[in-house]
């Protein structure tokens, strides 16, 4: 963590908006596949796209990367917002509220609930997933761990369903200033296009919140 | 007498500069490192000149009374700064901006220096652009320029309005470089206490660190004051608020001559005085002159509604209006020099016209250039400056004419220099507004920039040198001297003299009533009997302020009490100084108007057989009168005429 | 109109501080901030009490530096003006101004409202600047320039240094003061050629002095009295990527 303090303010931005456009895309591939559990009853089409991930050699290498982009977005994150709180060691009594970005003052109050849901995640699915405790099933294209039933359980838990809402909703605050951010941080603004980035950001952000959302809210009611 | 030599160097005006230049006495690189120079001041003057010098490779001190070099007032100009290009091809010159400068000033200049000042000015703009200023541009690509009052072509170069800003910016980058470079060592909130003579050069100046008090002394081999004017002196005025005659009143004390103190501009567009907790004036830049006209109503029962309330201007039709300077001055219109203008508008609120709350306020009316092109176009124009206006006065420009009054704004007397800028004093140079030279009796709009940057990037590195260049077997000078010594006592004693006075009236209380002393009888409108009253008024003043001033705190803290109490005591001297001269001088010259010599329709009357001179005022002693000398002015290349705007 | 007044009062740099309440009476909408406190500062006088320090020069908003940050914005609750433009007209009867110097670690507080920006000179001094010499420069209209780009160019030089953007920042980042000079010249072939170098120094400087990371909140676009965009901070981060990625190896 040493050299991360010492690589300058911008390079630190650079990398941090870099990491964050990266893990968009993990978001956008995980959402799809999530959907197939609403739109297949027989959580056929989700397991096996699950199956899938799990087995295919491109995705378990990219996968690697995948982590690497969230851990250096993380230690870049935690890093700056350590230099900035140190920036101003007394603070104002009045406290100001002139962001135009509204979100931008939350990001790593939702970056650490979004962490800790992740770390919880990871234990209810991905974890189970490699110990093999989840039981297969067997369909006509062949035999499938059954995670697509594990969810399914999961989301049959109120209080879980409450928590998962409230972090996908943060996750959403968090990405409405982080995608139009990251433009700005590479230096990607123009009065032309920036309000069209801008744009895209929220409808991206909603998009995915809404996706994400939709899913334990359907499985919990119905 | 003494006799007072300008040092002119011989030949044709047009040569004068470049054979100077050829013959001056230069110092090798090597030398340099070994001659120091202390700069006072960090506008367009004192930057740009510590700057080149630093350039040069001598070593440079530069102090600033700020808490950085860019606050300097020089960043209010707002118009734009002359130069002699001709790129419109309007029939501008050397000669013209010369003629110009001269003519504007009432004849009261010196033609070989305005000759240097106008042959410089091309460099100037061409130095700006390579430093990156922004100047504004058409849409070729290439510079724009406007016009200003006081001449008939467009020779005005402007970052919209905010020039003297980006001028500003542009010399604080330079030495910005050069603080870099480790060629100037820069001192920021630090004010001149005193000046250092040695054996009659000036050697060193003492410092007062404004943060903790410290009482400093800095040696060098010559000291340059760019310490800008002394319109403070009217407590209200568009200078700001640290603005002081302090340091170039030591220099005086210490036997500078002061060049034509009563000289001070007037400026006619600034927004009048509100309330009497004012602090200071604000400047609407002349420009807007080019498209704003002037008027007044033509009947006092219409002013006189006006000022109640009981009627908009909107309201009056055209023919009930006076537009006084176009009448007047039909060739010139709005357009005529800053005196004229300020002297009409105060004819007309005197005689019974003025608008406004207070009735001292006439209108500059946008709603003709607005019909003719378009509010874009004046938004695009003064925009910033509506809006300024807007957020003071809480009236909106675009709808309703703007109120505007004359108010103090720059002192074109100051520090008498030679040719090379060097004062009375060996070794002491003045530079910008902090000498009398170039501008006369009146200046142009846009030649407060022309002439801080000519001095500081173009006159002051090669004549420096003519000086220095005897100074080079001098040792560096040790601060321990005696003279040090003395000085810093003198200063000592003088910081707790205010200290100990413990009475009961604030510095600003004097401060105010010496303002208005001054704006009474040495203001617009001078005569012999205002001047008398005003010297004895100040002297009674000036003594009071010693038995009951009340300065709170302690010298060594931040204590701006103390600061203020400093520079008013020089103020309170500064001022009897100004009336003295005002009243010598029987005659009515540029933004010197004496009441009692004017023509028979009230513009000012010159008299060129006796006062044909530059006052260089001598210091003889506390309390003593000083002694006035007199420079002739010479006039070979310019015929001296009475001067016509009609 | 009558006023309470919250201020920050410190002796020194070192000395421990605190807010302190006053009660200003009759004060005439007409008048500006700054004359306000003109007239609690007489006032204190008067009774033998410290006036309140606070900087200010020009008080027509263009010499930077008045500061303030009264009722937790920076110079103010008007928009595109500074603390000395700014008229009592924008406040209340009765009402109580919390009024505090701007906060930053490279901004140490001087003595009561009064901070030390020469941080932001250090700024300038690393890069700040073309470096041409005094004389032997082309002639001005050598170099022509588009209009666009010497108003985009004028845009972002009209910034005054007054650190409004720092105080406002939650960071107290630079980085509207540092992209705002390093945009003019980057914008002005004058610039370009040193564009690489400067951009790099600067934002050096600017890290080494403590300022605090751009998060893109665009709180300094809001409150600079100048109205400066943040759009130049993005053109930073440009060249600074251009300059990282195009730098010769050391």
């Amino acid at each position: 963590m040493g050299k991360t303090i010492h690589y300058a303010s911008i390079t630190k931005k650079i990398v941090m908006s870099l990491a964050g456009l990266f893990l968009t895309s993990f978001l956008v591939v995980h959402l799809t596949i999530n959907l197939f559990v609403l739109f297949d009853p027989s959580r056929e089409m989700f397991n096996q796209a699950a199956h899938f991930m799990a087995t295919n050699p491109f995705i378990q290498t990219f996968q690697w990367v995948l982590f690497i982009g969230f851990i250096l977005h993380m230690i870049f994150g935690v890093v700056l917002q350590i230099q900035n709180w140190m920036a101003r060691p007394v603070r104002y009594e009045k406290k100001g509220s002139s962001e135009l970005s509204y979100f931008s003052k939350f990001m790593i109050h939702t970056g650490v609930v979004v962490f800790i849901f992740l770390i919880i995640h990871f234990a209810n699915f991905f974890v189970k997933a490699k110990l093999g405790e989840v039981e297969s099933i067997t369909y006509a294209s062949g035999t499938y761990e059954d995670l697509g039933n594990l969810i399914i359980l999961l989301f049959k838990d109120g209080a879980y369903v409450a928590f998962y809402v409230v972090a996908i909703l943060l996750l959403g605050f968090h990405l409405d200033h982080g995608f139009q951010s990251a433009f700005q941080s590479l230096g990607l603004n123009h009065s032309r296009y920036t309000p069209f980035i801008k744009l895209i950001g929220t409808l991206f952000s909603v998009l995915i919140t809404l996706g994400f959302v939709a899913i334990p809210l359907v499985i919990y009611f119905s | 007498m003494v006799k007072l030599d300008a040092k002119i160097p011989h030949g044709p005006i047009a040569e004068k500069w470049t054979n100077y230049k050829a013959h001056q006495n230069l110092v090798n690189p090597a030398n340099k490192r070994k001659l120091d120079i202390i700069v006072v001041g960090t506008g367009l003057a004192g930057a740009s000149a510590a700057a080149s010098l630093g350039e040069l490779g001598f070593n440079v001190k530069v102090f600033c009374i700020q808490d950085s070099p860019r606050r300097a007032h020089s960043i209010a100009a707002q118009g734009g700064i002359n130069a002699a290009k001709n790129y419109p091809n309007d029939g501008d010159s050397i000669y013209r901006l010369f003629y110009d400068t001269v003519k504007g000033g009432d004849y009261r200049a010196r033609e070989a220096n305005v000759y240097r000042l106008a042959e410089v000015s091309n460099s100037i703009i061409d130095q700006c652009v390579a430093q990156g200023v922004p100047f504004a541009r058409e849409y070729g690509g290439l510079l724009d320029n406007r016009s200003f009052g006081g001449a008939q072509v467009s020779r005005t170069f402007y970052a919209r309005g905010q020039t003297g800003q980006q001028l500003l910016l542009g010399a604080y980058s330079a030495l910005s470089k050069e603080v870099a470079n480790g060629s100037v060592k820069l001192y920021t909130r630090s004010e001149m206490m005193d000046l250092v003579i040695i054996d009659g050069r000036a050697r060193g100046v003492i410092m007062r660190d404004v943060i903790s008090g410290k009482i400093e002394r800095h040696a060098a081999h010559a000291v340059v004051l760019a310490t800008g004017g002394y319109g403070n002196v009217f407590f209200l005025s568009t200078n700001a608020m640290a603005s002081n005659g302090s340091a170039i009143w030591k220099a005086f004390r210490k036997g500078a001559f002061f060049g034509n103190p009563c000289f001070t501009q007037i400026h006619p567009t600034c927004i009048p005085v509100h309330g009497d907790y004012q602090s200071k004036l604000t400047l609407m830049s002349e420009s807007l002159r080019n498209d704003g006209r002037i008027w007044v109503p033509k009947s006092p029962e219409d002013a006189e509604k006006i000022r109640k309330g009981q009627m908009k201007p909107t309201q009056l039709p055209e023919q009930a209006r006076d537009y006084y300077l176009e009448r007047r001055y039909p060739a010139f219109g709005n357009l005529v020099p800053r005196d004229v203008a300020s002297r009409a508008a105060k004819e007309r609120c005197d005689a019974g016209f003025g608008v406004g709350k207070t009735g001292l306020a006439v209108y500059l009316d946008f709603a003709d250039a607005i019909k003719r092109l378009g509010k874009h176009v004046i938004e695009a124009r003064y925009g910033n400056l509506f809006q300024m206006y807007e957020k003071i006065n809480d009236e909106n420009p675009y709808e309703t004419p703007m109120m505007i009054y004359p108010a103090v704004h720059y002192t074109m007397g100051g520090i008498w220099v030679d040719y090379e800028l060097q004062t009375t004093i060996p070794g002491l140079f003045a530079a910008g507004e902090a000498n009398f030279s170039d501008h006369g009796a009146n200046r142009l709009g846009a030649s407060a920039l022309m002439q801080g940057l000519s001095d500081g990037y173009f006159v002051l590195p090669y004549t420096m040198q003519n000086y220095l260049a005897d100074q080079i077997g001098v040792a560096r000078f040790k601060t321990e001297a005696p003279e040090f010594e003395q000085a810093e006592k003198e200063t000592r004693d003088r910081i707790q003299k205010l200290l100990s006075v413990n009475g009961n009236h604030t510095v600003d209380s004097y401060h105010r009533k010496l303002g208005l002393i001054m704006w009474d009888n040495v203001g617009m409108g001078r005569n012999k009997a205002g001047l008398e009253k005003a010297i004895a008024l100040i002297q009674e003043l000036r003594a009071d302020f010693w038995k009951n001033v009340k300065v709170t705190g302690t010298n060594d803290q931040v204590n701006p009490e103390l600061e203020k109490a400093l520079r008013v005591a020089d103020f309170l001297e500064l001022g009897e100084l100004m009336a003295r001269d005002a009243l010598v001088r029987e005659e009515s010259c540029g933004g010197h108007f004496r009441e009692e010599h004017q023509t028979p329709d009230g513009e000012a009357l010159r008299n060129d057989k006796d006062f044909n001179f530059v006052s260089a005022w001598e210091y003889t002693g506390a309390d003593k009168e000083p002694v006035l000398h007199k420079e002739p002015l010479v006039f070979e290349y310019i015929e001296v005429k009475q001067r016509n705007y009609k | 109109m009558d006023l309470t007044l919250k201020i920050w009062r410190q002796a020194s740099a070192t000395a421990k501080g605190k807010f302190v309440n006053y009660k200003v009476q009759d004060i005439s909408a007409e008048a500006s901030f700054l004359e306000m406190l003109d007239l609690l500062n007489e006032s204190l006088v008067q009774k033998g009490e410290e006036p309140v320090a606070f900087d200010h020069d020009c008080r027509e908003g263009i010499c930077g530096a008045c500061s303030l940050y009264i009722n937790g914005r920076p110079h103010g609750p008007d928009r595109g003006i500074t603390t000395c433009q700014m008229h009592m007209r924008n406040f209340k009867h009765g009402e109580t101004i919390v009024i505090e110097p701007w906060r930053a670690k490279p901004f140490p507080v001087i003595k009561d409202l009064m901070v030390d920006r020469s941080a932001f000179d250090e700024i300038m001094q690393a890069g700040g600047y073309v470096s041409v010499r005094t004389g032997g420069v082309p002639d001005a209209n050598a170099i022509p320039i588009s209009k666009r780009n010497a108003d985009l160019a004028m845009d972002a030089a009209a910034c005054i240094g007054c650190g409004a953007c720092v105080a406002a920042c939650k960071n107290a980042s630079a980085m509207l003061f540092v992209s705002a000079k390093v945009s003019q010249f980057a914008l002005l072939p004058q610039g370009k050629l040193e564009a690489n170098e400067r951009v790099r120094k600067m934002v050096a400087r600017m890290d080494e002095l403590g300022f605090g990371n751009c998060t893109n909140t665009y709180a300094c676009e809001a409150e600079c009295p100048k109205e400066i965009s943040a759009a130049n901070i993005a053109r930073m981060n440009r060249e600074f990527l251009v300059a990282k990625i195009t730098a010769p190896k050391e």
